[in-house]
């Protein structure tokens, strides 16, 4: 069984005031996430990230195709006891305070008393909001608001937890908390589902990534595959090297950089290393270091973003909008 | 089961959103402060004191409570889209139905508990007036009665309206079908007197279609003394669950198929 799975999911939205034109917001969506795994789905601002959370929760229908939560068509509501959600940018009521928010999201999900005590003190404590369990949310931060939600999404224990954009308005220890608290629910057996647009965050914390970019899957894959595929070139340092060896070695790098009596070469992947290295010895140079340099999450993201979007003939620029 | 508990749940949340809402405090202490005033009225009312005071008190508690039904009525949805609050509750295992039902029976306990306090008030204000109270004071309860059935009646109206159009203009269609709901006999009659076939159908049919109000009020009646009639009370009590389920399931069914972008 699958933890999430999606079908030819499409969306189209209806734009324009008086002549009404389909706007597609995703565009034939297939991924497949498997149980246990933390799953980044990656992409510019207006990519089709939230609408496609927003599908798996029947807050916007699918225009076609379908998504299966748990081996449970989305419509099938009782799913829902097994999953959890925090919403783009949440709100809560003004007027309760998290206990009393937590409480409530627990009485839906018919958490017993004790139960319901003991989970709502553990959650406020993970997230740090203890001290300020009986605040009225009105008088809460962003970065506060975003913590509740994060405990609201895991009130249930649930099997699957989908995180919108879980990252948005916290301070970098609150960040650090956070990407802690996903690794401490992979390594509990959950399966968690995040939408984000911060690089960084995907790379610390999935195992596989989907990139999403007008709606439109642009890749999909293991973080550590995708990082070991994309070696583009290995780094030389070598110190002081005489200016015949580096005369030598011209042929066989693409670029050279001096630092005080350091020189860094960049070498081709497709250049054979061990030539490289013979060439080396044999003029006496000292190796300082040499570095495969791995492509990041960055570069293969902008590779796929900037790539003309498949079949539009257009290029994938980052648009603003959710 | 789990369904009855969840709708339960939802209505005490609206319950207490709504007690926490500051407006229902101001309109409470107005209703009680016209309470206050109705003892002054009923002094200088010689002779006719009693009725005085039951009309004015039974009229702040309709007035009043209709106001928090209609007001609160029409954000008990809406605001929840507005503010997102939504996304938090849907993506529990609440069905949209269990979430219109339990707003639905929130804020009719937070009306019935206004209902009660000013009731309360009434009591207070007849026994500083007649220094004790008898069996034929428990008259005006059964207009109570139908005040409440009429709160239970708009509220649906509320939120039917709400699921179907933005919060201004869902308090200004409610609002006017409560003032035609209180016409309709009037309505009717005109239709009869028209001598106007097709005109007699349209008045006919409006009065068999829309929420007929002016049913439910028992206030001037129950003022001089006359008690509500038990088959008046059970005829009543049926239109409107008959009424308000009608209502409640087309809000369910147009928001079901609604989408929160």
């Amino acid at each position: 069984m699958l933890a999430v799975e999606t079908i030819h999911l499409t969306k189209d939205y209806q734009v324009g005031f008086w002549r009404k034109r389909p706007r597609r917001a995703v565009d034939d969506l297939n991924l497949a996430v498997e149980l246990g795994e933390v799953f980044g789905l990656l992409g510019p601002n207006g990519a089709g990230k939230t609408t496609t959370l927003k599908m798996l929760f029947r807050l916007v229908f699918p225009s076609a195709g379908s998504a299966r939560i748990l081996g449970k068509d989305i419509g099938d509501i009782p799913v829902h006891a097994y999953v959890g959600y925090l919403p783009e940018n949440p709100y809560f009521y003004d007027h309760l305070s998290p206990e009393e928010f937590l409480n409530y999201a627990a009485d839906l999900f018919g958490l017993s008393a004790d139960e319901r005590r003991r989970r709502v003190g553990r959650l406020l404590e993970q997230v740090g909001l203890q001290e300020a369990r009986d605040v009225p949310l009105r008088k809460f931060s962003k970065g506060m608001v975003q913590r509740l939600g994060i405990a609201q999404a895991l009130i249930n224990d649930p099997q699957v937890v989908f995180l919108d954009e879980p990252m948005s308005g916290l301070d970098p220890l609150g960040r650090h908390e956070a990407g802690d608290l996903i690794l401490r629910l992979k390594a509990e057996g959950k399966t968690v589902f995040f939408s984000t647009h911060i690089l960084s965050d995907a790379e610390a914390l999935c195992d596989r990534v989907a990139i999403l970019n007008r709606g439109r899957l642009q890749g999909c894959g293991e973080l550590n595959k995708i990082l070991s595929l994309g070696i583009s070139l290995t780094e030389l340092t070598l110190e002081d090297p005489s200016p015949e060896l580096l005369r030598e070695l011209l042929p066989l790098t693409c670029s050279t950089v001096k630092t005080g009596a350091r020189v860094r070469l960049e070498i081709p992947s497709a250049t054979d290393i061990s030539r490289v290295l013979e060439v080396v010895l044999r003029g006496q140079g000292k190796i300082v270091s040499l570095n495969p340099v791995k492509m990041s999450l960055e570069d293969y993201f902008m590779k796929k973003v900037a790539a003309p979007v498949e079949g539009s003939g257009e290029k994938g620029i980052v648009s603003s909008g959710g | 089961m789990g369904s009855v508990r969840r709708v339960a749940t939802i209505a005490r949340h609206t319950f207490k959103e709504s007690v926490r809402e500051r407006v229902l405090y101001n309109l409470i202490v107005f209703a009680l402060l016209l309470i206050a005033a109705a003892i002054l009225f009923g002094t200088i009312s010689v002779g006719i004191e009693e009725i005085i005071l039951v009309n004015l008190v039974l009229s702040s508690i309709s007035v009043f409570g209709l106001l928090m039904a209609i007001f609160i009525g029409i954000g008990l949805v809406s605001k929840e889209i507005e503010r997102r609050t939504i996304y938090n509750i849907l993506s529990k295992p609440v069905t949209r139905a269990e979430f219109i039902v339990g707003k639905y029976f929130g804020l009719l306990l937070t009306l019935l508990v206004n209902t009660l306090i000013m009731t309360s008030g009434f009591y207070l204000a007849l026994l500083y007036e007649k220094r004790r109270l008898e069996a034929a004071d428990l008259v005006p309860l059964g207009a109570i009665c139908f005040i409440l059935l009429q709160f239970a009646l708009v509220v649906a109206v509320a939120i039917f309206f709400s699921c179907i159009s933005t919060p201004i203009l869902s308090a200004v269609f409610t609002f006017c079908l409560y003032v035609i709901g209180n016409l309709l006999g009037d309505i009717r009659w005109f239709g009869q007197e028209s001598q106007s076939r097709a005109l007699e159908m349209l008045t006919s049919t409006l009065y068999y279609l829309l929420p007929n109000f002016g049913d439910f009020n028992f206030i001037a009646r129950a003022a001089h003394g006359e008690s509500v009639p038990s088959y008046l009370l059970v005829s009543n009590t049926c239109y409107a669950a008959l009424y308000v389920t009608v209502l409640i399931s087309a809000a369910v069914l147009i928001f079901e198929e609604r989408e929160f972008r």
